[in-house]
């Protein structure tokens, strides 16, 4: 009996809810119990968004997360907004291309993966979130890794079928990291 | 076992009620609940339904109210402001006693309000909200996949009582994903003699109308209409109960609040106090014989709620005041956390 909170949180645009998504389909193939919570209030409109995913092996109670046990912070803002109510005990993934700031708790596992300057690099800049959700399902095996082609076909549209190879690629790069 | 997907809250209530038979959506867009208009629109053209995007929201519910006349499953779907002005459109189709679905996915209020998640319309869907004396069944979905459930069990029970039945959510549950599957989905048929399908000069014409200008004959329909009502109270009030059996308290919560309150009953009862939940799935009809049942078990009650305090006063009437009723709320587009929900039944534990 295991249950899995993660918050993932950034500037809109940099793909926050599509890799919420992603774990929730993750979750959904592997027959757990799951929820996504988008934010969609006024703090959307400023610019952020973040997004709450639960992965359980019993019924997910609440959908609202106020204590992570994973936190994906992508920008600064998020990871200031959101730095103290992670668990003590268990991990937060940034973007350290993109926060120059070090956490300053010493009960969590943090993990600086240039995200963002990896996946320019690897010369598809836009799936920094993909690395990061990789480096999540290392971190925290809510899931099983495998097979992550078949998740991102059982939602990705067949016109955008192209790029589920990209996103498989950036989740190994996050996951070996 | 069907396939389980996973959906937003609104797309399950666009999907479900396709599936329910409804072919015919009049709608005005807002926040929290554009998803279910925009599944509309991309889904009727193609399977031979009616998606209509009106001027206002008043131009909607008297769509609804005219395709409703004709017998046809017919849907609306709003948030709080939005309601407000459908709701003389509610109370000409009330007392005209023909069958509609109207979707209500609450934020903060009142006026102009918030776009976050709220249950602040509880009195305006339970008590009224138009003019007149009338009833809608409200249903109020906890989960995606009873956001599906409750939209075909509202459009079957609007089609048996002629009545409307409105989806209460709110925001939360219209955003989240979940899985859901539509296996059970069962959908009732009524024959409608009164629907005005033009009578190929076989038939005396039918008349759906809500004018009576006679007080005699108006006050004949009005005890008809509750009598009809009588019956919904009797035999339709749906809820559920979660670790009630040896309660000495009791959290009552509906939807996102009934979620937030189960963590909380499961934490109570990690520190040993014996809390159980009563989670009101129809809000009219109340649960009002599990309430009065509860009464005679546990020392308090606990209404937890997205609002100021308003299904709290159903708890007091239901249960006769026979035990305290505290509030534990968040109004305004908050919802209060597990924690809170926490401290509220420790201090009831306590006594206080």
């Amino acid at each position: 009996m295991k249950t899995t909170q993660i918050l993932l949180a950034g500037f809109g645009g940099q793909g926050v809810l599509f890799a919420g998504k992603f774990l929730a389909y993750k979750g959904l193939v592997q027959d757990k119990q799951v929820s996504w919570l988008p934010s969609y209030g006024p703090e959307m409109r400023g610019g952020t968004a973040n997004c709450s995913v639960i992965i359980s092996d019993t019924p997910v109670g609440s959908p609202i997360i106020t204590n992570p046990d994973v936190l994906v912070a992508m920008n600064l803002p998020s990871l200031q907004k959101f730095v103290n109510d992670v668990v003590p005990g268990g991990v937060i993934v940034l973007d350290s291309t993109l926060i120059g700031a070090k956490v300053d708790r010493e009960d969590v596992k943090v993990c600086y993966v240039p995200a963002t300057q990896m996946a320019k690099d690897a010369g598809f800049a836009t799936l920094a979130n993909m690395i990061l959700t990789g480096k999540v399902l290392k971190e925290a095996p809510c899931v099983d890794f495998a097979d992550n082609k078949g998740t991102l076909e059982a939602f990705i549209p067949a016109k955008k079928a192209g790029l589920i190879d990209v996103n498989c690629k950036a989740l190994q790069m996050g996951y070996d990291f | 076992m069907a396939e389980r997907v996973l959906m937003k809250g609104n797309e399950a209530i666009a999907e479900a009620a396709i599936r329910a038979g409804c072919r015919h959506y009049f709608g005005y867009p807002i926040t929290p609940q554009t998803e279910i208009a925009a599944y509309m629109a991309k889904k009727m053209p193609k399977i031979g339904g009616v998606f209509l995007q009106a001027e206002s929201e008043v131009a909607s519910i008297n769509m609804v109210y005219g395709a409703a006349a004709t017998g046809c499953r017919v849907m609306t779907s709003s948030s709080s402001p939005g309601i407000s002005l459908k709701a003389e459109g509610l109370s000409y189709i009330a007392g005209s006693d023909i069958p509609a679905l109207v979707v209500n996915v609450q934020r903060g209020g009142p006026g102009l309000g918030g776009i976050q998640p709220s249950q602040s319309d509880y009195f305006q869907a339970t008590k009224g909200g138009g003019h007149g004396d009338y009833r809608m069944i409200v249903l109020a979905p906890a989960s995606v996949q009873e956001m599906a459930s409750l939209t075909i069990k509202g459009f079957n029970l609007a089609d048996k009582y002629l009545m409307t039945s409105m989806i209460l959510a709110d925001g939360t549950i219209g955003q989240m994903m979940e899985p859901i599957s539509f296996e059970d989905a069962e959908i009732e048929v009524y024959e409608k003699p009164w629907a005005l399908t033009g009578t190929e000069g076989k038939r005396k014409h039918n008349v759906v109308n809500s004018l009576y200008l006679q007080p005699d004959k108006l006050e004949a329909k009005n005890f008809e209409r509750f009598e009809r009502y009588k019956i919904v109270e009797e035999n339709e009030p749906m809820w559920e109960e979660y670790m009630m059996e040896d309660a000495e308290y009791c959290v009552v919560a509906f939807g996102i609040a009934s979620r937030v309150a189960k963590n909380a009953v499961v934490a109570a009862r990690a520190e040993g106090i014996k809390v159980g939940l009563i989670r009101p799935i129809t809000l009219w009809p109340f649960p009002t014989k599990a309430l009065r049942a509860a009464a005679d078990q546990v020392k308090s009650f606990i209404s937890v709620e997205l609002s100021m305090g308003q299904m709290i006063e159903d708890v007091k009437l239901a249960t006769e005041c026979k035990k305290p009723v505290t509030l534990c709320n968040r109004a305004g587009g908050m919802i209060p956390s597990p924690d809170q929900v926490l401290e509220s039944i420790r201090n009831a534990a306590k006594g206080e």
